[in-house]
């Protein structure tokens, strides 16, 4: 299944947020959306995965789901959005109660998916009682669930301490290894896209216009070895200088503001 | 190669200048009561109360000692006078407070979830809520009668302002970034009020139960001091009028005991419902 930004414009009142982003993730595929702070990358995500309506222009999908899949646009969010008043399982259940599954059926996919994210021993703890990091997990094993075919993620690691970022990179490139599900990963971090993306989208200040489509030569199986780090920090550099000048401009007019 | 400093640090050899302890300077300002201290406040208030009393430095007429109001209490239970009292204001305010809690309930609901309720229900709620609710018994008797119906209505009134304002204030204050989650699976709207609204509201909805109930046992007492023969705010006036104020204290530690009852039944409703904050 395709994603399709077609010609998406986005304005809040008099403010331009978005300007003509047209840009196609394909299947399997993961697209990494970065620019400077304020450039309308997480609006743009939320207009892909139908949670606002563009100004003008649409998102589209082409193509057909998983069969088994029972939300093909799938959020996981900065904040991880889980129900505090429910347990580990209970919230990756909370997208399986309308699925029209049994609760037999319910059960089985809910620890499948707690054990694909080293969650199991957790399942009737509260989010309370959770660090960060498997706080995420949480919300990853609930996106898991439900068998997208895209997975929507704003900005996934930006909350959590270097070290649990680390892990959960680990965790995202494995569970995108085999191409079964896409993703678009909109991010600030520069490392974390080169790290994960097949193609980075790169969008100037506000508006958002898209100034790079920038493909990353390696797969992600190969990123990881000594002699692609060169590769890779050289291609992180060359996506500072596209954004260094428009993050400073940025961060001028946000203090001006 | 790192260079690397000894495992064990040893203090500055310079003894020219004397080393002097961090003065500790707080940690947040964090009162916590003790587990007894409200208790033992209490019991010396009473005893202190009923030394005054014994000892005759206060009139018994204007302050009767604690052991006087018991023993009112004991005589109201054994003639039967305490329970009809009673059994007449838990009935109204039960009645008055499930109405107006309903009502509230529904109309802070559709407030905090629809636009054109909350464009309407604002206004009258603001313009309707400050007006004291006693004010409109004289009003109500003229349109339902003199009986139980208007002091009913009178409490159902009070419990339904406040009642509605935490509802929506609870409503409002649920995390929107919960909303779009439950919307970018596709969870019906019905689910998401059950499932992520209302479990969120909960909180602000008890703390209005809680101020609710105090409003209704406010209404109660007022409403029976205007107009009715039976319930504890007709028998403290009454006992007042006969300046038999025993009686009448024993009527407000009645008061006192079902305002602390209820207090608890709501603390054990959010210890059971709200375990997981």
């Amino acid at each position: 299944m395709d994603l399709i930004s077609d010609h998406i414009s986005h304005r809040f009142g008099a403010l331009e947020v978005l300007d003509d982003v047209s840009f196609t993730v394909r299947s399997g595929e993961v697209v990494a959306i970065v620019g400077p702070s304020g450039c309308g990358k997480s609006t743009l995500l939320s207009i892909l995965g139908g949670l606002l309506q563009s100004s003008s222009g649409r998102a589209e999908w082409r193509g057909a789901p998983p069969p088994d899949s029972r939300n093909p646009l799938t959020f996981v969010f900065q904040d991880f959005a889980l129900l505090p008043w429910c347990t580990v399982a209970e919230n990756v259940e909370f997208p399986l109660l309308h699925a029209g599954l049994s609760e037999h059926e319910r059960r089985a996919v809910v620890e499948d998916a707690l054990r694909r994210t080293s969650l199991s021993d957790f399942c009737g703890a509260y989010p309370k009682q959770l660090s960060g990091g498997m706080r995420q997990r949480v919300g990853i094993a609930r996106a898991l669930a439900v068998r997208p075919a895209i997975l929507l993620m704003d900005e996934p690691l930006s909350a959590l301490d270097s070290q649990t970022r680390e892990l959960l990179m680990e965790d995202f490139i494995r569970l995108l290894a085999d191409g079964s599900m896409g993703a678009v990963y909109v991010t600030h971090n520069l490392e974390e896209a080169v790290r994960i993306a097949d193609r980075i989208v790169v969008l100037s200040r506000r508006p958002g216009r898209i100034r790079q489509v920038v493909s990353i030569p390696l797969s992600r199986s190969e990123r990881g070895d000594i002699h692609a780090r060169e590769q890779l920090l050289a291609l992180q550099s060359e996506l500072w200088s596209l954004i260094r000048e428009q993050a400073v401009e940025a961060e001028r007019e946000v203090q001006h503001a | 190669m790192l260079d690397r400093a000894p495992a064990k640090a040893s203090p500055p050899d310079d003894a020219s200048t004397e080393a002097r302890p961090v003065v500790f300077r707080g940690a947040g300002f964090a009162p916590k009561a003790g587990r007894y201290s409200g208790w033992i406040a209490l019991v010396l208030v009473i005893g202190l109360w009923q030394l005054a009393g014994s000892a005759g430095w206060v009139n018994p007429l204007f302050l009767p000692p604690p052991t006087a109001i018991g023993l009112a209490i004991w005589k109201l239970a054994m003639s039967g006078a305490l329970w009809n009292h009673v059994s007449a204001s838990v009935v109204r305010i039960g009645s008055g407070w499930i109405l107006g809690t309903m009502a509230g309930v529904a109309v802070g609901f559709a407030i905090g979830l629809s636009s054109l309720a909350r464009g309407v229900g604002i206004t009258f709620i603001s313009a309707l809520f400050p007006i004291p609710k006693i004010a409109l018994l004289p009003l109500l008797i003229l349109w339902l009668g003199i009986g139980e119906e208007p002091k009913i209505a009178t409490i159902a009134l009070g419990v339904f302002f406040s009642t509605a304002i935490s509802v929506y204030s609870g409503v409002d204050a649920v995390p929107r970034n919960l909303i779009r989650m439950a919307q970018s699976f596709g969870v019906p709207f019905a689910s998401i009020v059950r499932r992520v609204v209302w479990p969120g509201a909960l909180p602000s909805i008890l703390a209005g139960f809680r101020i609710s109930a105090s409003v209704a046992l406010l209404l109660v007492v007022s409403a029976e001091m205007i107009g009715a023969q039976f319930g504890i705010g007709a028998f403290v006036l009454q006992a007042g009028n006969l300046m038999q104020t025993d009686q009448l204290l024993a009527g407000v530690v009645v008061l006192s005991l079902f305002g602390l009852a209820v207090g608890k039944l709501i603390n054990w409703l959010e210890t059971r419902l709200l375990h997981w904050r």
